[in-house]
Parts: structure tokens; C-alpha cells; sequence
């Protein structure tokens, strides 16, 4: 899932400050279950705002709205009808479901009520963990089921460096060490010997470092005109 | 320099010819010294000149940090050629924090064409711990990979397999290995993917606990690397009680055995506090003192080919050391 945590109130006040109504659009996929843009975080942050507007001195209108996905078409469309009563649109959705909102209504401003941080999962309540970075050639297959490029602050093939001590990254106490998780792993599987090859280096095209990416499955093109 | 013989190359080859000093001492069987030189925080080659100085004639090649904790210095590639100039022998550092693979191999070719022979390959501190703790590191490739492509360029050839113009330029290529980080295990392991990866010589992290790498050496032995790679062990004077404690507590992947911090409580016994040079000076001879004990104890260390003298900004402690170590004067070559 992606996990996203909100922006501090005083930087949504500014970037909401130009206006007198505004919509604050929720999103009920993975902001939700990351506990920073669902319904319950969109009432939380609209009444905060009210209440903050009108310490202010000037009251607005922060209305609400919940939709499934901020990120598809079709659960962004109903929208359209409700958004000329409004002068901004404060989108609680991930970075996707802000473009995506700011694509479908371009003469609306859209703002982002919250910083997308990455792709992982809840490791325990309250606890969220980095787990993907999306780089488009999965290497999980000869780490262990475990990533350094998502999880080693240095993206090593060929780690631990020498930063790592008793299971801990260099760079943070908190932050477990991806080699030695992978080296545990793997010693306790007894396939140790799979961690001796020297990997090469990556081939970082399918990553951000190609440019902006994109899939076209010709196969669903190609089903939707049956259709 | 000769060949190596038909009947293979001598220890710490790992198959190279590369012409420097410090491959000839190494290939003479003798133990070797080498030293490190900070670059400066500025421009000013004097500083760097001053340092020289202090280890020009004491040791066989003096290492020049690339950015070293991440602060952002005088490049080593620059520095090694002041050191060129000043008849030493640098050995330059490269981290893969700063650089990706097309930049450090236009670095390479440049330092090549400077005169610089001797290459360590590093990963690099994280960039949090440095002067610009918001910049994006790179980390494209990393020491391992590294490694490869030095040799690469010793080949003739760039990573992508394209020919280099003026055909190869072999490097002497060393890499490091720190026996104090984790998992303990797995470092003679890693140590054994640097030898088959091309590195010809290892410098080890500072030591300050013996048990430690006599432990790591042995596996190091047992497994064979050590006759396949040079393994110059870390030492470095401590200045303080002050510093031996941070470097316990506080230096990433560092163990300090409670006896270097004991020691050097002990040396400033009966001076009163107020007494800051008196304190200094009995901490200098007990950092040396101390050293020097060190360097006596991994000569008895099977595997161990030389000693690697980091004095940073301390660069004057390194002639006493060595003399006092035995190890002077250093070996000449025609």
C-alpha cells in the first residue's frame, strides 16, 4: 500500500488560505488503512480547519467528501456535479490522487493535505515500514524475500557495509539493517552460499532513473474494443 | 619491476602489475606502512602540502579521503596530484555516496592521466552524518561493483564493455573491511567477494579490540585470502580519553575495548584539570605509546601484511609511530 502522512496543519492553512470554500476530498484505499486520508482523517482535518478559520477571524467552508479511489476515473467523476460551490479542492489522497484530481478538473485548484512517504505496510498498529521502491526489476528472489534497495540506506547488492552493528543501520538506531535481516535469512535457510556471488550492477532503467514509466498492456487495449 | 614468476604471482598480486610503490613493497614480502591525509575543508594546496611533509619518506603511500564523513573537501583526485608533485605516493579514495558510474569512471581516467596508480574503494558514510545531510546520495554502484570496474579499466575496458582509448590502465585496487560491524560472520565472507571481485589490498577499520580481529584474521587465514590479498590492519593514535569514549559510543560500526578508554584515563592521572597542556602531552605519549603496542600486536597476527596509519589531523604522530614501531626507514626501489 502507500503510506502517506499529513502535511502540518499551519502548511495547509497556507496553501488553503486563498480561498472561502473548499472541498476536502478523501480517499478510501490506502490513505484509509494508513490511517492519514479516509473519511474519519478528512472530518478530523476539516473541523480543525473551521475551527482554526474562525480563531482567525475569518470563518470558510470546509465541506467533505470520501470517494473510493482518488485514483481512477470512475470514482472521481461523480464528483464533477458538486465542485463549481467551491473554490479549492484540498485532496487527502496520495500524490496520485492529487494529480488525478487536478487532471480531471483543471480550472479548480487542488491541493495536497498530505506528504506520500512510500510504498510498505502497517508492521504493527500505529507502526508503518518502508517495504518497495518500485525500481521495475524485482531482485526479492536472490535477497531473501527481503529488499536493500527499499530498505538498505545505501541500496547495497553486495551488503552489509561496514556502518552495520549489532543489526542496526548506520544511519538510524531505530532502522534495521537490511544485510543483516538478508544474511539471518539466508543463514537460517542454510543458502549462504547464494549471498557469496559479487551482484552486478543494477540496471536502473526500469527505475525513476529511465524517466517517467508506463505499462500499455496491448492484451486489455485490445479487450476493451471487443467490448 | 619484474614479472611476477612462472610460478604464479607472489602474495597480494591478485594477478596486478601495476608499477607503484606500494605494489613493490608488497610484492617484496616487506611489511607495509601506509598513512592518510584529509583533504582540506578549501582550496588551498598549502594545506595539503604542510601535511605531506609530515609523512613524506615515513610511509609507503598516504591515503586522500574523498569527502570523508560526508563533509565536503578538496577532491582526493586533486589532492593525490599535489602529492604527485611533492613526491608522494597517494593512494585515492573513492566513495559511491557522490558519483554515479559514468562520473567515477571519467574520474578514474583523470586521475590515471594525474599519475595516480593506487585506488581504495569505499561505499561511503551516509550522507546524514556529513555537512549536507538534505543532498541525495547515489550509490549506483556499490564497493563491490566498484572494484569490478577499476579492474575493468585495468582491462582496457569501461563498465559497459566499450574499449577505453589508449588501451588499459592497470590500478593497484584496494578495498576496506571493517571486522567490527555485523554480522561478524559474514565479513571474512564479504572480505573473500572484495579478493574474487579484484581488490589487491584491504585496509580494515581502526582497531581498538585485539580479541576481535585476531578472531576475524584467523577465519580470514583459514579460508585462504590472506594469500590473495594484502590485509593492512587499521591503527590510529587516540588523543584523548574523551575521544576513545566517543569512538566507543558514537562512531558507527567501531568497538573500543574498555582498556584503550582505561589506558588513556590513566595517562592524565595526578594532572589537574586546569593543566590543559600538561593533559595534552601526557595523552600524546600515551596515543602513541599505545599505537605503537598495537602495531606490535597485529605483526604477531597471521595474515597481516601491514599496518594502515590513520592520524587525522594529527598527521605529525605518524613518524614517531613508525620509528617507534621499527618500521623506519621505509623500502626504496630503483
Amino acid at each position: 500500500m502507500i503510506v502517506a502522512a499529513q502535511k502540518p496543519l499551519d502548511e495547509i492553512k497556507k496553501l488553503v488560505a486563498d480561498a472561502q470554500r473548499v472541498l476536502v476530498v478523501g480517499c478510501g484505499t490506502c490513505v484509509t488503512v494508513a490511517f492519514a486520508g479516509g473519511a474519519k482523517e478528512v472530518g478530523i482535518l476539516a473541523s480543525s480547519l473551521r475551527m482554526a478559520a474562525k480563531i482567525d477571524g475569518h470563518p470558510k467552508q470546509f465541506d467533505e467528501a470520501t470517494i473510493q479511489r482518488q485514483c481512477e476515473w470512475e470514482y472521481i467523476d461523480p464528483l464533477t456535479a458538486r465542485l463549481d460551490e467551491y473554490d479549492l479542492v484540498l485532496s487527502l489522497g496520495c500524490g496520485i490522487g492529487v494529480q488525478a484530481l487536478a487532471e480531471r478538473f483543471p480550472n479548480k485548484p487542488v491541493m495536497p493535505g498530505l506528504n506520500t512517504t512510500f510504498l510498505g505496510m502497517p508492521v504493527e498498529h500505529g507502526v508503518f515500514e518502508e517495504r518497495c521502491q518500485a525500481c521495475g526489476d524485482c531482485i526479492l528472489g536472490i535477497t531473501g524475500g527481503i529488499c536493500p534497495i527499499a530498505r538498505c540506506s545505501k541500496q547495497l547488492l553486495n551488503g552489509p557495509c561496514g556502518g552495520s552493528q549489532r543489526g542496526k543501520c548506520e544511519v538510524s538506531s531505530e532502522t534495521q539493517c537490511a544485510w543483516q535481516l538478508i544474511y539471518d535469512r539466508m543463514a537460517a535457510r542454510g543458502q549462504l552460499e547464494r549471498l557469496l556471488q559479487v551482484q552486478p550492477p543494477k540496471n536502473w532503467t526500469t527505475s525513476r532513473d529511465g524517466g517517467p514509466r508506463r505499462i500499455i498492456r496491448e492484451d486489455l487495449r485490445a479487450l476493451e474494443d471487443v467490448e | 619491476m619484474t614479472q611476477p614468476g612462472a610460478s604464479g604471482t607472489s602474495p597480494a598480486s591478485n594477478g596486478y602489475n601495476v608499477g607503484s610503490n606500494l605494489e613493490k613493497v608488497l610484492r617484496s614480502g616487506q611489511f607495509v606502512v601506509t598513512g592518510e591525509l584529509g583533504p582540506p575543508q578549501g582550496w588551498r594546496r598549502e594545506d595539503i602540502e604542510r601535511k605531506a611533509k609530515h609523512l613524506k619518506g615515513v610511509v609507503d603511500a598516504v591515503n586522500l579521503t574523498d569527502n570523508q564523513t560526508a563533509i565536503v573537501r578538496m577532491s582526493s583526485i586533486a589532492a593525490g596530484r599535489i602529492l604527485v608533485e611533492n613526491g608522494l605516493e597517494p593512494i585515492m579514495q573513492m566513495t559511491c555516496r557522490d558519483r554515479n558510474r559514468l562520473s567515477m569512471q571519467s574520474d578514474l581516467l583523470g586521475a590515471y592521466a594525474l599519475g595516480i596508480r593506487n585506488v581504495l574503494a569505499l561505499t561511503g558514510d551516509h550522507q546524514s552524518f556529513g555537512n549536507h545531510p538534505f543532498a541525495k546520495n547515489v550509490h549506483d554502484v556499490d564497493s563491490l561493483q566498484l572494484i569490478q570496474m577499476i579492474r575493468g579499466l585495468g582491462n582496457g575496458a569501461f563498465q559497459c564493455g566499450d574499449k577505453v582509448t589508449g588501451g588499459a590502465m592497470p590500478m593497484l585496487i584496494g578495498a576496506a573491511e571493517n571486522p567490527f560491524g555485523d554480522p561478524f560472520e559474514f565479513r571474512p565472507l564479504r572480505l573473500a567477494k572484495k579478493v574474487a571481485a579484484g581488490a589487491h589490498f584491504i585496509q580494515t577499520q581502526l582497531i581498538y579490540d585485539m580479541e576481535r580481529f585476531a578472531r576475524f584474521m584467523e577465519k580470514v587465514v583459514e579460508m585462504g585470502l590472506h594469500e590473495k590479498v594484502a590485509i593492512l590492519a587499521g591503527i590510529g593514535p587516540l588523543k584523548s580519553s574523551g575521544a576513545a569514549r566517543y569512538m566507543r559510543d558514537k562512531v558507527p560500526g567501531m568497538i573500543v575495548d574498555e582498556y584503550y578508554v582505561n589506558e588513556m584515563e590513566k595517562a592524565i592521572a595526578g594532572i589537574p584539570k586546569e593543566d590543559k597542556v600538561g593533559r595534552r602531552e601526557a595523552w600524546q605519549k600515551r596515543g602513541l605509546e599505545l599505537c605503537i603496542e598495537q602495531i606490535q600486536q597485529v605483526r604477531q597476527i597471521k595474515g597481516v601484511a601491514g599496518v594502515h596509519i590513520m592520524a587525522i589531523e594529527w598527521e605529525e604522530a605518524v613518524r614517531p609511530i613508525v620509528e617507534g614501531a621499527g618500521l623506519s626507514p621505509r623500502p626504496t626501489f630503483n
